[in-house]
């Protein structure tokens, strides 16, 4: 598969010459004079793009180093000149849209280092504690057997107490709290296996189960730092992709002077110089200027908005055609956006903390054998009177129950499906939400951004006569309008561009050019015509006018996500029940959900949304909210699972439980079967657990087991347990190519 | 009997060794970027890591 395609439908890049400041405020100073930028480069897929990246930046004067993380996908340059290199510039021109990463979410995780060191030492300390013991089993005796049980609790104690605090800490917080989890009873168990071995050892005994008891950290280590990859991975992921959110505007002082400040310092009435091509910080109020606002991420709203004089703009939205000066209204903290992240943590909040089945069977575990373990020895002691016979067999039953198998159960087979599933370009952020995935049986989709690619088609192309598209395409070409963008995009190849002279474009109204003696208008009917001939427009969105008199009309229609219609008929054919709730016009909404032959619910607000969503859960419904703007984030926290697109907002990214990289909505049905097909395996490995209980456990319990016998059984519960996780089906490499859009699939060529 | 006085703590030396430079190369961030490992080594020119000067993915002494 090609891993270069997340790139393609990950949104803009940073425009170089504006942003020269974005750079500097997010650069850190690393030594005298360097100053370091981390950037984001989802493009970068192979050895060639690392040499190729590294080799151009580097030749950059004022680059100290350039060096690319491959894993990361990102690019670390250090730099010493006085203003930033230009660095984006440079990516684009060998094709690599670039973001800057926000270092700050990208804490080094301490967490897995700590783990794959204490992975480290269990992996040590278990297989030299294993060499001394095979000599055991094999029968070495009398001193030779206690020098090596003493060797052992000499590497042991190290170990336990270092590999073992992972375990011991968590479990304490639990057990603090009056609760229990898997790591209560692992604790106990692996305590009282080495306080046993090292009392035997004292006394000259001929068990020591040392190496159960490390082998066992040894195991369950790798669960846990099988399954803290996973999520740090799709975490990263999911941040690295973050798209530039704007950290600073242009702000114009009372005494003329101009300052770029970083938005947590905009206070309300501080007037903004707001070009076209940026979000609005703040929410704010335009004093001056013309327009065109993009407000699809925050409403769903596909056709952008007009903005005059005192017009209120929501932070978020994007200018798109004309400067704007506007006042702050609110602080950064008080914006539309930190309004929508209360929303979110509400819903949260209220949405029913989900219990993950490994918590699940924990609490059913540890009571169970540390009872059965409890009535062996009192069983013992009171059939034969021997209180260290009876100890010692109620702590062999506790080794050879530890939850070895369960505690592999569940993250191998999540480890897994998250493997196939980004294989799929589809991001898990933790096992929790696969579970969650498994269960759902309806499915809400946004429209704006989700359904549609959020990107305006030309409709009636066929029916348009090829000269007057020609025209319009050459004058659309300098507006960064959607309709325009999708005119220019919608131009006849065999025709050569027009070349437009004086273009100018009023915002809010349409682009002007002169061609000839001709006056050429091309946008809303009612600005580009004559009054007498504005009847003419008829349904157009846009039209093209000569000197006032119409020539063309054209009509636009947001595009369908690839593989849409496929993506609602797999889920429906499941038995599932499909839905759209947009905050789009009705029109628009009934018109796609026609389409498609689902319900719909249009012009919902975000908290509209919220309601929806809980009605239909309180109704026993378990939901699927697949969104992508602002105002579905906190559906998709209130939604018992939740998707969205890579292109989706970063609120909503972080809010969803799994992000998509490709185009194709496909990947719904698809991570929904591997979801499946995890929980049945996950319930398999569970069984096998249970089973491998119910035969380990009478024997431990009769006395037979012996430190060899407690080392077979764990091993081998362990290998059937990761062996029936590698079972869960995956994509052939044949059918990700498939999946892959033809968009991203050019692109890839283009850039290898 | 008597060999083991000297074999086993020579097991156990190299095996620690094995850790020491399993916990070096983790800490000199040679474990951060596996898959750009894989494919540097076929690269004509050498570029080492740059020195460890308060290095983002190690520690954050530079913000």
């Amino acid at each position: 598969m090609s891993c270069c395609a997340p790139g393609s439908d990950v949104a803009f890049g940073l425009d170089p010459e504006s942003r020269a400041d974005e750079i500097r405020l997010a650069s850190r100073v690393v030594g005298d004079g360097v100053r370091q930028t981390d950037l984001s480069v989802p493009g970068i897929h192979c050895g060639g793009c690392i040499h190729r990246i590294e080799t151009a930046l580097q030749a950059l004067p004022g680059v100290d180093s350039a060096r690319v993380n491959l894993s990361g996908k990102r690019a670390t340059i250090r730099w010493t000149s006085e203003t930033p290199p230009p660095f984006v510039a440079t990516l684009r021109d060998i094709g690599y849209e670039a973001h800057l990463y926000d270092i700050k979410a990208d804490a080094k995780d301490t967490t897995l280092a700590a783990l794959i060191r204490a992975l480290a030492v269990a992996g040590f300390a278990a297989s030299n504690i294993m060499l001394l013991s095979v000599s055991v089993w094999a029968g070495a005796d009398g001193a030779t057997r206690d020098l090596f049980h003493w060797l052992s609790a000499l590497i042991a104690l190290p170990a336990l107490a270092y590999s073992g605090r992972i375990f011991f800490r968590s479990a304490w917080s639990v057990l603090r709290h009056g609760h229990t989890n898997m790591d209560v009873p692992i604790s106990i168990g692996v305590c009282l296996a080495f306080g046993l071995s090292l009392y035997e050892t004292f006394h000259h005994g001929s068990h020591a189960y040392f190496d159960a008891s490390i082998s066992l950290l040894f195991f369950l280590l790798i669960g846990r730092t099988l399954d803290h990859m996973m999520r740090e991975r799709a975490r990263t992921a999911v941040t690295g992709l973050a798209r530039l959110a704007t950290r600073g505007a242009l702000v114009q002082r009372a005494d003329g002077t101009r300052d770029y400040l970083p938005v947590g310092e905009i206070m309300p009435g501080m007037t903004i110089l707001l070009a076209a091509g940026e979000r609005v910080p703040v929410d704010a109020k335009v004093v001056s200027g013309q327009s065109d606002i993009d407000r699809s991420l925050l409403t769903g709203e596909s056709v952008p908005v007009p903005a005059h004089a005192g017009a209120l703009l929501q932070a978020g939205t994007l200018n798109l055609t004309g400067s704007l000066s506007i006042i702050a209204t609110a602080a950064a903290n008080e914006s539309f956006l930190a309004e929508m992240m209360r929303l979110m943590e509400a819903a949260e909040s209220g949405r029913s903390s989900y219990r993950r089945i490994a918590d699940r069977a924990a609490r059913l575990y540890a009571p169970v054998v540390h009872s059965v373990a409890l009535l062996t020895c009192i069983g013992w002691w009171l059939a034969t009177g021997d209180a260290h016979l009876a100890i010692t067999i109620a702590i062999a039953v506790l080794i050879i129950t530890c939850p070895c198998a369960l505690g592999l159960a569940v993250p191998m087979v999540q480890v897994v499906a998250a493997r196939r599933l980004f294989e799929l370009g589809i991001l898990l952020k933790d096992g929790g939400a696969l579970e969650r995935l498994a269960e759902i049986d309806t499915v809400v989709f946004d429209k704006t951004g989700t359904l549609t690619l959020g990107e305006p088609r030309l409709l009636n192309r066929d029916s348009l006569d090829p000269e007057a598209l020609r025209i319009a395409a050459a004058m659309a070409s300098h507006s960064r309008h959607p309709y325009s963008r999708a005119l220019a995009a919608a131009r006849t190849a065999d025709l050569p561009a027009l070349a437009a002279n004086d273009v100018s474009e009023y915002p809010g109204c349409g682009m002007e050019a002169h061609i000839g003696p001709h006056t050429y208008r091309l946008g809303r009917a009612a600005w580009a015509l004559n009054p007498a001939a504005a009847n003419d427009a008829r349904s157009a969105d846009v039209v093209l006018a000569r000197d006032g008199l119409m020539l063309a009309g054209f009509s636009f229609e947001d595009r369908l996500r690839d593989g849409a219609r496929e993506a609602i008929a797999d889920i429906a054919r499941v038995g599932l029940s499909v839905e759209v709730l947009s905050g789009d016009r009705d029109e628009t909404v009934r018109r796609l959900a026609g389409q498609l032959g689902v319900g719909h619910l249009a012009e919902v607000s975000p908290a509209g949304k919220v309601d929806h969503i809980a009605t239909l859960e309180a109704s026993g419904r378990k939901v699927l909210m697949v969104g992508d703007g602002l105002n579905d984030a906190p559906a998709l926290a209130a939604a018992h699972a939740s998707m969205a697109p890579a292109s989706a907002a970063d609120v909503g990214r972080n809010a969803a439980d799994l992000v998509f990289l490709h185009e194709s909505l496909r990947a719904v049905p698809q991570a929904m079967k591997i979801a499946r097909a995890a929980a049945r395996l996950v319930q398999q490995n569970l069984g096998l657990a249970i089973i491998y209980n119910v035969v380990a456990v009478p024997v431990a319990v009769l006395g037979y087991v012996t430190p060899l016998i407690a080392a077979i059984a764990m091993s081998s519960s362990s290998v059937i347990v990761i062996a029936n996780a590698l079972r869960l089906p995956g994509p052939r490499a044949r059918k990700v190519a498939e999946t892959a859009s033809p968009a991203t699939a050019t692109l890839s060529s283009a850039r290898s | 009997m008597n060999n083991f006085l000297y074999l086993v703590p020579i097991a156990l030396g190299l095996g620690l060794v094995g850790l020491v430079a399993f916990m070096w190369a983790l800490r000199s961030g040679q474990y951060d970027d596996l898959d750009g490992a894989a494919e540097r080594i076929l690269f004509d020119d050498d570029r080492p890591l740059p020195e460890q000067r308060g290095t983002p993915t190690q520690h954050h002494a530079g913000q």
